[in-house]
């Protein structure tokens, strides 16, 4: 059937009065696969393009007393990768749960290609992909018994989800250790395996929920390199992160978070912009001396400085770059503090997060 | 995109992962089949001269009622594997999958019915070393084993609603022992009830376990199964009823 006649037929299907969910079922009987199809059938008749593939309305969520999510609104563009920056408890996993089907809101609505993360979850669970913030997989089993069991469980024919088995532990460099139990798997290869399980069916949306934290900088940039291929196949990338390099590499968009809230969202230059100015940041010889430098300087700064005593560092924002570097130079030398090392720069993304926060990501 | 046929295959594709456990780690089994050979031997060799039964040879009273406490002991199993598989997020992984709610829950406790069953044969095999015969024909010990087998499937489902409930496996292990340890000996498991007194003995008489004991002796036995039968039937019947919604609702709001 070539893409008119399944119009044709989605239309006659919904004269008849087939919900899409009958839709789709009697199309991936007669052969679709589910990946091809769902947009179409969902879409139809066809939207003008560009529309959010992951609305967020208002969503709450409720544990006790605690509001783990409070009134978040976000769209999410398709064949971007979607970073979601936040400090720890800022509820980045309550929100993937919720946008993976596994938890529900208290308040407000999701919806992720036009399909409802409540009402119409079962269909939504054939087109996404999410691997949790602890690899989820079978340790008794071997990597190719977990891939198998998770390609059949996605009702794929058991040649077929072999066959993608084989593909992906070549993929994600698991084959000499296919048939290894994956309790002898190190860190990084059960991580791997874990991605490797979202992506059976190639998923439309894929949410990752921190994919490097634990990771040594080699497989951090390999699962990076992931995530990129990812994308350029069209598939819509969220991932949460405490990392803001991470963010930086390869976020097209972020969002931020903490208590709940969205506090800032933009691409990373857009956010580093609300900063404004450069960094100043002042290593001392003499540790202890941070605050008395501290004040000291206040008066030529764009913002409060801030130090750590632990590591001698005073950080501030500043206007007009060098000028202001001799100053405060000269004024810490007249006091005799004494400088170990001095750095201009543009702001981080830490130095955002610090601004908008009032504290640090890590 | 539930329908009949998906379902079975998934029951089917998650029996065989639980299975699989199993023979990667035999020492499971063979836990869950040291105790109730160590009660048998214990039983019948310490208190085998001291307890009375009507039925001629205490082993004889005694093996029916050690495969009941096998299945009800294993029953714990159930709990346990599911409250590991949700602290390894694997109960997460099979949420996000559209596979068919009801089962992980069914391919558990099926998983544990054949391991039942295979563990009643193996005690029964370990009875007749020490004197154990089938004294009513081994077509009707061929029901008791499929009645118990039903028995623990039952109970499989109690322990699968308390395992998900606390998600914990020592909080699994520990609320298991707390039903199955007075169920056990408050029962006609171990000594006729006739030998109790007291409010001990009211207990026995109307615990389920002794309905269900006293049908696995009659069908071994030969000896009158009465309305013992009718009353364990019910009692299955009735756990069924309550347990399996129980854990299916806690499956999909509570983990
Ligand atoms: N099941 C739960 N019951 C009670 N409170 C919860 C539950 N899940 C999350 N919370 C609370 O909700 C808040 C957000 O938690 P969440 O796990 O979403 O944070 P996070 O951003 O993912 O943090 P981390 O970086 O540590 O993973 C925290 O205060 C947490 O304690
Ligand atoms: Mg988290």
């Amino acid at each position: 059937m070539a893409t008119n006649q399944l119009r044709q037929y989605i239309t006659e299907a919904r004269k008849s009065g087939m919900s899409n969910q009958d839709i789709i079922e009697a199309l991936t009987k007669s052969g679709w696969h589910v990946h091809d199809i769902i947009d179409i059938v969902v879409d139809f008749p066809p939207k003008e393009t560009g529309a959010a593939v992951i609305s967020v309305r208002n969503v709450s969520k409720h544990f006790g007393k605690v509001k783990a999510l409070d009134g978040v609104t976000l769209d999410i563009p398709s064949g971007q990768v979607i970073a979601l920056l936040g400090p720890n408890g800022a509820g980045k996993t309550t929100l993937v749960r919720i946008l993976g089907t596994l938890s529900q809101p208290t308040e407000g609505t999701v919806t992720i290609a036009g399909l409802d993360v409540v009402k119409d979850a079962q269909e939504l669970r054939a087109i996404i992909g999410l691997t949790g913030q602890y690899a989820a997989v079978d340790e008794i089993l071997s990597g190719r018994e977990n891939l198998d069991m998770v390609g059949q469980l996605y009702h794929l024919p058991i040649e077929e989800a072999c066959k993608r088995t084989i593909e992906l532990l070549k993929e994600f460099d698991l084959e000499d250790a296919a048939d290894r139990s994956v309790k002898t798997y190190s860190g990084g290869m059960r991580r791997r395996l874990d991605l490797a399980a979202s992506l059976v069916i190639r998923p439309k949306v894929l949410f990752l929920d921190e994919p490097t934290t634990g990771l040594d900088p080699r497989s951090r940039l390999v699962m990076w390199n992931v995530i990129r291929d990812l994308v350029q196949g069209g598939t819509t990338v969220l991932l949460t992160t405490q990392y803001m390099e991470e963010a930086d590499q390869l976020a097209h968009h972020i969002f931020v978070i903490d208590h709940g809230k969205i506090i800032a969202q933009g691409t990373s230059d857009e956010l580093k912009r609300q900063v404004g100015g450069d960094v100043l940041e002042l290593h001392l010889a003499e540790h202890k001396q941070v605050s008395q430098a501290a004040e000291l300087i206040k008066s030529f700064g764009s913002a409060e400085p801030r130090f750590d005593s632990n590591t001698g560092i005073v950080t501030m924002s500043v206007q007009g770059g060098a000028t202001v570097l001799v100053d405060v130079v000269r004024q810490l030398d007249t006091a005799n503090v004494k400088i170990s090392d001095v750095i201009l720069r543009r702001p981080s993304l830490d130095d955002v997060f610090i601004k908008l926060t009032g504290h640090s990501a890590q | 995109m539930a329908n009949l046929k998906t379902t079975f295959s998934d029951i089917g594709v998650m029996t065989k992962r639980n299975l699989l456990h199993y023979r990667r780690l035999p020492q499971l089994i063979i836990f869950s089949f040291i105790q109730p050979v160590m009660f048998v031997l214990l039983f019948a060799y310490v208190f085998g001269g001291a307890i009375e039964t009507s039925s001629g040879k205490y082993i004889n009273f005694l093996l029916p009622g050690i495969l009941v406490q096998t299945i009800l002991f294993g029953a714990m199993m159930t709990g346990v594997s599911l409250a590991n598989d949700i602290t390894k997020g694997m109960i997460d992984r099979f949420r996000s999958l559209p596979m068919a709610r009801s089962a992980v829950l069914a391919g558990r406790t099926i998983t544990e019915m054949i391991r039942n069953i295979f563990v009643v044969v193996l005690m029964t095999a370990v009875g007749y070393l020490i004197g154990f015969r089938i004294e009513h024909g081994w077509g009707n010990f061929g029901f008791a084993v499929l009645f118990i087998a039903l028995v623990g499937f039952a109970f499989s489902w109690v322990s699968a609603a308390i395992g998900l409930w606390v998600k914990n496996v020592e909080t699994a292990q520990s609320a298991g022992f707390i039903w199955v340890f007075p169920l056990a000996f408050a029962s006609s498991i171990f000594v006729p009830i006739e030998t109790m007194s007291g409010g001990v003995r009211t207990f026995a008489e109307h615990n389920p376990i002794t309905y269900m004991v006293n049908t696995v002796r009659a069908l071994s036995l030969g000896t009158p199964v009465g309305n013992n039968i009718w009353y364990a039937l019910i009692w299955v019947g009735a756990i069924l009823a309550v347990f399996i919604p129980v854990a299916v609702h806690i499956y999909r709001k509570n983990t």
